[in-house]
This record gives C-alpha cells, sequence and structure tokens, in this order.
C-alpha cells in the first residue's frame, strides 16, 4: 500500500478548478515529484495534503486512513511536515526557536538537543540563536527544512527547495534530498520548477496541468510524454506559436524560465 | 534650592514609575491582543474595572481576605478573557478589522453597563494591598503602595516574559502571532493560543485595575484615562513590542510628571494637570507621525 493516496480530489475555488479529480501515490521511501506548469495545481495539491485547504470530493490517505478529517494541525502529528514555496517562517524568533516550535506537534519528547541535531543536518548550528529574518534567503530555507525535520515526518512536502539557488546549489540540494530521505527514512514529495532536479532524483513523477494530472511515471517515460511536452510548450504559446521546438525532438526543457516561476495560488 | 529642586525631581520620577507600572501593565495587555487579533482592544480598561470590582465584591461582601481575593480575581478575569474570546471575538476573527474594533468597542459598552447596574455608579473604596505607609528616603515622600505597584508590576512582566520566552505554550504563542497558519502547520492549535491571549491581556488589565483603584478610588470609569496612557505608551513602545510597551508605560509616567515638574519650576508653566490626557494623545500622534513603530517596533514591510 502506498504511504500517501491521493484519490479523484476536485477542488473549486468560485468558478476556477484548481484540481480536477486528481489522484496519485506516492509509495513508503519514494522520491515522487509532482509537477505541472504555472497555476497547474502543485501548491494547491500540497494545501490539500496538509488540511489548509477543504477539497470539495475525494479522498486523501495517509497509510490507508483518511486525513480530511483531522484539522490542520494534527496533520504534523500524523506524521506529515512541509516546507513552503515562499518562505513562511516565524520571523521575529530565532532560527532554534523555530526549529523548536517545529517539535510542537510531536509533544514533548522532543527538545532542543534533538533541534541542535537537525540544525547539525543542515549546517545552521552557528545560527541557531540569529533572528531568523536576518538570514539570507537561502539559509532561511534551511532553517524551514529543518523546522521540518524536527518533526520527525514520515511524509516531507517540499514545495521548490530549489527556488533561488544556482547550478551547482542545485545539484548539492538533490543530492542532499536524497541523503535526508535515507537518513531520516523519509518518503518525499517534491514540487519543483527546477526540471534537471525533479528528474534526477524522483523514483516517480506525476504532472499536473490546469488541476489535472495528465501524466505519470517513471522521470525518462513522463519526460518524453507528448501531453507533458505539449503542456510545457503550449504554456508559451502566446509568445511562439508556430516555432518548431530547436532539434526535432522536443524535449522539457531543464529549466522554466524566469518568468514561470511567480507564484502560484 | 538646588537640593530642593532634586528632591522634587526624585518625587515626580518615583510617582511617575509607579503610575508608568499600571501603564505598562495595561499596554503590555494591548499589545498581547494587537500580536495575535491584531486589533486594539478598546474594552481593556473595562475589562480591568470589572476585575477591580470583583476583587472589591470579594472583600466586601464575601469577606474574604485580600490576597485570596486577589488571586481569584486573577483566576476569574484569566478564564473571563478567555470567554470573552471565545463567545464573541471568535465569531467575527475572520472578518474585517474594523468588525473586531467594533465589537471590542461594544464590550466596553456592555461592561461598564453591566458594572453599574451591579453594582450601582457609587464610587467604592478598594484597599491597598501594601497598606498606607509613606516613607521618608532622604526628602522623597514614598508611599509603600508606590513601592508595591512598581514591584508587582515589574514581577508580573517578568514572569510573562519567562513564560513567552522559556515554555513550550510561550513559543506556541508567539508563533500563533507571528504566523498562524504555519504555526497550524507544526501543530499549534491557533485559536486556543488567540484565546490564551485574550486571558492573559485580561489578567494583566486586572491586576492593573486593582493596582488603580486604591489611588483613584473605584468608580465604573476609573480606567478610561489610564487606557488612554496605556495607549500612549503601547504606541510609544512600538504596538507589537512587549518589551517597548513596558519601557513606553515607564517612559510615559515618568515624562507626564517631568511636564508637572518643569512647570513647578516656571518652564512649561502653561502645563496644569488637565493637561495630562491631552498630552498623552499629543504623544500618539507625535509618534505616529515621526516614527508610527515606536521605538522599539519594527516597521512594517509589506511585500507587494
Amino acid at each position: 500500500m502506498a504511504l500517501l493516496e491521493v484519490r479523484d480530489v476536485t477542488l473549486r475555488f468560485g468558478g476556477i478548478v484548481a484540481l480536477d479529480g486528481v489522484s496519485f501515490d506516492v509509495e513508503e521511501g519514494q522520491i515522487s515529484g509532482l509537477i505541472g506548469p504555472n497555476g497547474a495545481g502543485k501548491t494547491t495539491a500540497f494545501n490539500v495534503i496538509t488540511r489548509l485547504y477543504k477539497p470539495d470530493s475525494g479522498e486523501v490517505l495517509l497509510d490507508g486512513s483518511s486525513i480530511l478529517k483531522a484539522p490542520a494541525h494534527k496533520i504534523v502529528g500524523k506524521g506529515v511536515a512541509r516546507t513552503f514555496q515562499n518562505i513562511q517562517l516565524f520571523r521575529t524568533m530565532s532560527v532554534l526557536e523555530n526549529v523548536l516550535v517545529g517539535a510542537h506537534g510531536r509533544g514533548r519528547r522532543i527538545g532542543p538537543d534533538d533541534a541542535y541535531e537537525v540544525l547539525d543536518v543542515v549546517g545552521l548550528r552557528e545560527r541557531a540563536l540569529f533572528p531568523a529574518a536576518a538570514l539570507p534567503y537561502g539559509i532561511q530555507k534551511r532553517v524551514e527544512l529543518a523546522r521540518a525535520l524536527v518533526a520527525k515526518p514520515r511524509l516531507l512536502l517540499l514545495d521548490e527547495p530549489a527556488g533561488g539557488l544556482n547550478h551547482e546549489e542545485v545539484y548539492e540540494l538533490g543530492e542532499f534530498i536524497r541523503k535526508i530521505r535515507d537518513d531520516f527514512e523519509l518518503t518525499v514529495l517534491l514540487v519543483e520548477h527546477h526540471m534537471n532536479l525533479v528528474m534526477r532524483i524522483s523514483d516517480d513523477v506525476n504532472v499536473l496541468s490546469f488541476g489535472r494530472k495528465i501524466a505519470s511515471g517513471p522521470p525518462a517515460r513522463v519526460r518524453a510524454d507528448p501531453a507533458v511536452i505539449e503542456a510545457y510548450l503550449g504554456a508559451d504559446d502566446e509568445h511562439d506559436d508556430d516555432e518548431p521546438s530547436p532539434n526535432g525532438t522536443p524535449q522539457v526543457s531543464d529549466t522554466v524560465s524566469d518568468t514561470e516561476r511567480e507564484d502560484e495560488a | 534650592m538646588l537640593a530642593a529642586a532634586f528632591t522634587d525631581f526624585m518625587q515626580q520620577v518615583v510617582s511617575g514609575l509607579a503610575s508608568g507600572g499600571i501603564y505598562a501593565l495595561l499596554a503590555l495587555a494591548l499589545v498581547i491582543i494587537h500580536r495575535s487579533t491584531g486589533v486594539i482592544n478598546f474594552a481593556q480598561g473595562e475589562m480591568a474595572t470589572l476585575s477591580a470590582y470583583i476583587a472589591w465584591a470579594l472583600i466586601a461582601h464575601h469577606s474574604w481576605g485580600y490576597w485570596p481575593a486577589f488571586a481569584a480575581t486573577l483566576v476569574i478575569s484569566f478564564v473571563g478573557g478567555i470567554g470573552i474570546h471565545t463567545a464573541v471575538i471568535r465569531p467575527v476573527e475572520r472578518g474585517s478589522v474594523l468588525r473586531i474594533v467594533i465589537v471590542t468597542i461594544g464590550l466596553l459598552v456592555a461592561i461598564n453597563g453591566f458594572v453599574v447596574w451591579q453594582w450601582s455608579g457609587e464610587p467604592q473604596q478598594l484597599q491597598s494591598p501594601f497598606g498606607t505607609d509613606v516613607y521618608d528616603v532622604g526628602g522623597v515622600v514614598v508611599a509603600a503602595h508606590d513601592i508595591g505597584t512598581i514591584t508587582v508590576a515589574l514581577g508580573i512582566v517578568l514572569l510573562l516574559g519567562a513564560l513567552f520566552r522559556f515554555t513550550k505554550v510561550g513559543l506556541a504563542l508567539r508563533a500563533a502571532a507571528v504566523n498562524p497558519e504555519e504555526a497550524r502547520l507544526v501543530g499549534v492549535r491557533v485559536s486556543w493560543m488567540l484565546g490564551l491571549g485574550w486571558g492573559l491581556a485580561a489578567l494583566l488589565g486586572a491586576v492593573a485595575g486593582m493596582l488603580t483603584a486604591p489611588t483613584v478610588g473605584l468608580d465604573p470609569n476609573m480606567m478610561a484615562a489610564v487606557l488612554i496612557y496605556a495607549f500612549a505608551a503601547a504606541i510609544l513602545g512600538g504596538i507589537d513590542s512587549p518589551i517597548g510597551a513596558v519601557v513606553g508605560g515607564l517612559l510615559i509616567g515618568v515624562l507626564l510628571n517631568m511636564l508637572s515638574f518643569l512647570s513647578q519650576y516656571g518652564m512649561f508653566d502653561w502645563f496644569t494637570e488637565e493637561l495630562r490626557l491631552p498630552m498623552a494623545l499629543l504623544i500618539i500622534l507625535a509618534v505616529l507621525l515621526v516614527r508610527p513603530h515606536g521605538i522599539l517596533g519594527r516597521p512594517e514591510v509589506k511585500r507587494v
């Protein structure tokens, strides 16, 4: 049985269908990519899984039982932690306090020692007492990750962890995600625009477009899927309508242009 | 002459610190609610008055001792604050700020009406737990009540600071105030934390009310002016800064007394006691114009 099962989830905002009958599974211990052009519903799916949004229909199962009855503050106790596309730190609190509060839902068993342990993992022990807001963007992302890890989740949702990183850093991030998956015995669901990263480290990829799932499977197969290529290239068709792809065999590009990395609702 | 002036100066500082301690407590209550609920609680003064009346009723009508009545009032106020949040604030919490503000103004009127209905508008006397002794310290007259007020105010502030900084629930309270959505995702029950904030604010108000009543007389409107000074203190210190509220409270208390002192010696001789309240309003206005985030607050930066 898969650790996470998303079953036929539909969510509308007014007239907009943000998620349209989306289903996918995430197998235990895997890194699973969730990709799609802007507005495809990736972050919305995260928000459904973490109970910030309530779907109109469908089911989300963790380990076979529904999590849709649980309020948002109970989700971390069920073993689901996440990071955000736009960093969501407790800005006025120190790095250590941010990490400590990450363990809130896990009761008294987790204390400062555990917090320092995960700060070591992300290499931030020395910055423990800095106010979170004073740190550079890339460091803040690591604080957020440490805060998610300290809750000892089974399922870690990463929303665009590579945002704002350069090429080398993205490579290191990929290795790092694999390492924490192994060390912390995690299952990872990864939303990322950085296609190279997703394709390199994912065991399995699901593709959303306009709220529907259009493809799923191993990275190589998804990458060559005509529907996926269409979804990505089609997204630009206002600018370059009939331009043929450069080398005749279209592939989803490694990185999506910056204009496509704007926030998505 | 100079020695006499110095004695007068110290006299004003001491009594300024005592009234400033009370402003600090009430300002801290305003800051706690502003951080968690995002509004100024206009009912904060009346909540404090109600608490003082409860203490008085326990002592005068039920012949409780002072300290048991004091402790019971703190508990009742704390629970009452949580109750107010649950009953009238939570239903409108997701609405606009204006709606919550109007509800707090409604609360102000309702509590004031309740106090008059229950205990009549007649002024009553609530004793000071510190007695009526006065000490002469090198010519400066120091009332035991003033020393007690300053001590209790600082003690409460330190306790609260320790709660926020060193306890798990304090960490959760701060997290819920800074980023409620994310706090929910790390497992903090945000609505409880907001209620807890109202409980703590009511408790602070209760202390302020019980310490104010012995000096001005227990009366349904006794906190009206104190609330304005507390506003000034909170704005001066920074409306989101608990430490700022305390610093602001003490500063306002001493600053206003300095004007009295200076007017005694011919400077600002237009200043009379009647101008204390307008001065507090002037301070609010000046801070909002010159440094809206106050002395210790953070400037609000919105990403657009």
